[in-house]
């Protein structure tokens, strides 16, 4: 059976979404997540047609460079869009309900509710005229209906929680007492105040420095297993990912382009882009060999396309690819790429046509 | 190597009306114990809180044909040392030598001429470049400000350095918004090149930049350096990045350089804790044998100590999984203590980092990656 991630026509039981993994409904479940921004030039398609599903307590990363529409994604699941960008198109399920069809009433108690989210500036995320404790309290007082002694109480817990020293005293701090790291912890705090289900923590450690990326992070994998929540991490850095998540799914253009296992994904890349994005990194094991580029820009989201949107960059292409838009199939074991090329030539193809080392390909133009 | 160097980098048209600041042997940087100092004041009564020693007594030499990569995290120094270097920020103490010649002791005019010879290349390629100007003035304000070139010469020469980094001569009409960040870094790089320096200080030139579009500018910065001849040094946080571009890596951490040393030493077998911290925190998708979760542990605790108020002695100490009584009271030297690495750490023995005790180091450090023989090859652009 076809995992809903690859093929959403192919379940036509519109509110029975079921991983055929676990034989249950997962706790996310996105289909044809379609979100666009009007603009002068034309309607900017940033999401165009996304779906995945998230299990609970599962971990699913999702990673794309500048422009891939991997934060709005994640914005769109409820509706944090900022006008005039809407979602136009698809659906998304969350423990049994549709979010996109919720009120906003109802939306308002799933955000910072059953979902936390983390973003990546945690300076500009707080609000520099409130205490941290007065944050803190007000996703308590309005979710939990906490007041008073009890919701500072809660409150000094959850800096405890996040491992923040001294919390007694803290909780009475403004956002610029901290520091960026600590910030996030903060951060953190209040998107775990009502126990979510789902963890969104978009670009959580890129503000960060390298030794205090390790420690949210940590941090992060901590509260998952103790709270039992699911993480959708999105990120730029392929190591994050790496170290952080089951599952992947690469963005390029508003679309996924494969999704799979994450030592699979990186390991044995069925689709020429994520292939590339791991060959463009320098690597511990080769000091010496020019970096893979990729030629070109990535496509004007506000422009018609037809077929694969990396044709025009990769270094695969054939004259087939232009020609219809390519789908998510699963090649292996829950790996589903969106290469036409990989779909006919194998597992295989990609790797063996884009060896590491062999930076030539792409790499002779300046 | 380096004898190729300088005839590559030749005494082209006007380099050979360049300031004679040619040392034969010598280093073509020397920097001395600089220290570059901020007074910090309340911001209404004006009283002196404290001095945040920023750069506060590093020396080094790059010689030709060598990058020296700087890393350290935010607060580390390692971009006021890039100021301190092209005297963009009056050292507090210290001296800096180029070719020989002492530049704090240059007055400003002698400065701005010996500038010719060294540039930098910034980090944010939206707000280093004014959004008024176009390209062709972008790139030929050097050429004009020094008098090098006008008129059509001016236009050639420009349109020379943009093809040079990878721009095409139509390019030179437009605007800074009208190219993407990579675009604008190029042009960035092509106007640090106008002068034909010698030196180029690059402070986080890829750090804005996606991981595709980074790997073309490290790439057209290895081109440009074995082309021209040119030295860098090499500014980041990214120890991929570094361990790249770079022959020396220099670890910077409040203001001081703890590890300085060749960067297959020093990325195989990092001895001082924090060089040691750094590396195992930079998450590679090689995950090596440690589990995925293992090496997310932190190997550094806590937070960066205010710069106002450093630790006594050795500045890692509130940090460093190992320090010791002795590390609170006496501040560790930058000691070379084995040939060619320099580690400011009471607790690394004279002799660490030879093989023989290479082995003895090795289970304390994390996440070794030893490369392969062969790829420790000399200096520069293999």
């Amino acid at each position: 059976m076809p995992d809903p991630t690859t093929n959403p026509g192919a379940n036509p039981t519109a509110n029975a979404v079921v991983n055929p993994a676990t034989g249950r409904a997962p706790l996310l479940s996105v289909e044809g997540l379609r979100t666009e921004f009007p603009t002068r030039a034309g309607v900017f398609k940033a999401v165009n047609g996304v779906s995945f599903i998230i299990d609970r307590g599962e971990t699913l990363g999702i990673v794309g460079e500048s422009g891939s529409g991997k934060s709005v994604s994640a914005l769109s699941l409820v509706r944090l869009v900022a006008p005039p960008g809407r979602v136009v198109g698809g659906r998304v399920m969350f423990e049994g309900q549709d979010l996109l069809a919720a009120s906003d009433k109802e939306l308002r108690r799933v955000r910072g509710g059953r979902i936390g989210f983390v973003f990546q500036d945690p300076m500009t995320s707080l609000n520099p005229l409130m205490t941290v404790g007065d944050q803190l309290e007000e996703t308590l007082r309005l979710h939990l209906g906490l007041k008073g002694a009890a919701a500072r109480g809660r409150a000094v817990e959850l800096l405890k929680h996040v491992e923040i020293p001294a919390a007694e005293s803290r909780v009475r701090a403004y956002p610029y007492e901290f520091s960026g790291g600590m910030c996030q912890r903060v951060m953190i705090a209040i998107a775990i105040a009502c126990n979510p289900a789902l963890l969104v923590a978009d670009e959580p450690t890129t503000a960060l420095d390298v030794t205090i990326q390790g420690q949210i992070l940590a941090l992060i994998k901590d509260l998952q297993r103790e709270l039992s929540m699911a993480l959708l991490l999105i990120t730029h850095d392929l190591g994050v990912i790496a170290h952080m998540t089951q599952r992947t799914a690469v963005m390029y253009a508003g679309r996924i382009v494969e999704t799979g296992p994450t030592s699979a994904l990186l390991g044995r890349s069925l689709h020429a882009y994520t292939r590339s994005l791991m060959l463009c990194r320098p690597t511990a094991s080769d000091t010496t060999s020019r970096l893979l580029t990729i030629p070109g820009q990535p496509p004007n989201l506000a422009q018609e396309l037809h077929g694969c949107p990396f044709a025009p960059r990769c270094p695969m292409a054939e004259a087939a690819c232009t020609e219809r838009d390519p789908e998510l199939l699963e090649l292996a074991a829950s790996h589903t790429s969106a290469c036409i090329v990989a779909q006919r030539d194998g597992l295989s193809a990609v790797v063996d046509r884009l060896p590491a080392g062999g930076g030539s390909l792409a790499g002779s133009a300046r | 190597m380096t004898a190729e160097h300088r005839a590559v980098a030749g005494p082209g048209s006007r380099a050979g009306s360049a300031p004679a600041v040619d040392a034969a042997d010598g280093p073509l940087l020397r920097v001395e114990d600089l220290r570059i100092h901020f007074p910090v004041r309340d911001r209404v009564r004006q009283t002196l809180l404290g001095t945040v020693k920023a750069v506060d007594g590093v020396s080094f030499d790059l010689h030709q044909g060598e990058t020296l990569g700087v890393v350290g995290e935010t607060g580390s120094g390692k971009s006021t040392l890039a100021r301190g270097i092209l005297m963009l920020r009056r050292p507090t103490t210290g001296r800096v030598f180029f070719a020989g010649q002492d530049l704090t002791a240059m007055d400003a005019e002698t400065l701005r001429r010996a500038r010719r010879q060294f540039q930098m290349v910034f980090q944010d390629p939206w707000g280093s470049l004014d959004p008024r100007m176009s390209v062709m003035d972008i790139v030929a304000e050097p050429l004009k400000a020094h008098g090098l070139a006008k008129g059509e010469e001016l236009a050639r020469q420009v349109v020379d350095l943009l093809q040079m980094c990878g721009l095409a001569a139509r390019d030179a009409g437009k605007f800074p918004h009208e190219f993407s960040g990579g675009q604008r870094q190029r042009v960035g790089i092509a106007r640090a090149l106008a002068l034909r320096p010698r030196l180029v200080v690059a402070d986080e030139p890829v750090s804005a930049l996606d991981v595709s579009v980074q790997a073309q500018i490290l790439n057209l910065l290895r081109d440009l350096q074995r082309e021209l001849g040119l030295q860098y040094v090499f500014i980041s946080h990214d120890l991929r990045v570094v361990r790249y571009v770079s022959n020396t890596v220099a670890v910077m951490y409040l203001g001081k350089i703890v590890e300085r040393s060749e960067r297959h030493a020093l990325f195989s077998l990092p001895l001082h804790p924090y060089s040691k911290a750094l590396l195992s925190a930079s998450l590679d998708t090689d995950l090596g044998e440690a589990s995925a979760e293992e090496a997310l542990r932190p190997a550094a605790r806590g937070d960066l100590p205010s710069p106002l108020s450093p630790p006594s002695g050795c500045r890692f100490r509130t940090r460093c999984p190992i320090a010791i009584d002795l590390c609170a009271q006496a501040e560790p030297p930058l000691e070379e203590k084995s040939p060619g690495r320099f580690v400011a750490c009471h607790l690394v023995p004279a002799g660490a980092g030879t093989p023989d005790l290479a082995a003895h180091a090795a289970h304390s450090g994390p996440r070794l990656q030893t490369p392969p023989e062969g790829q420790a090859r000399g200096p520069a652009l293999a």
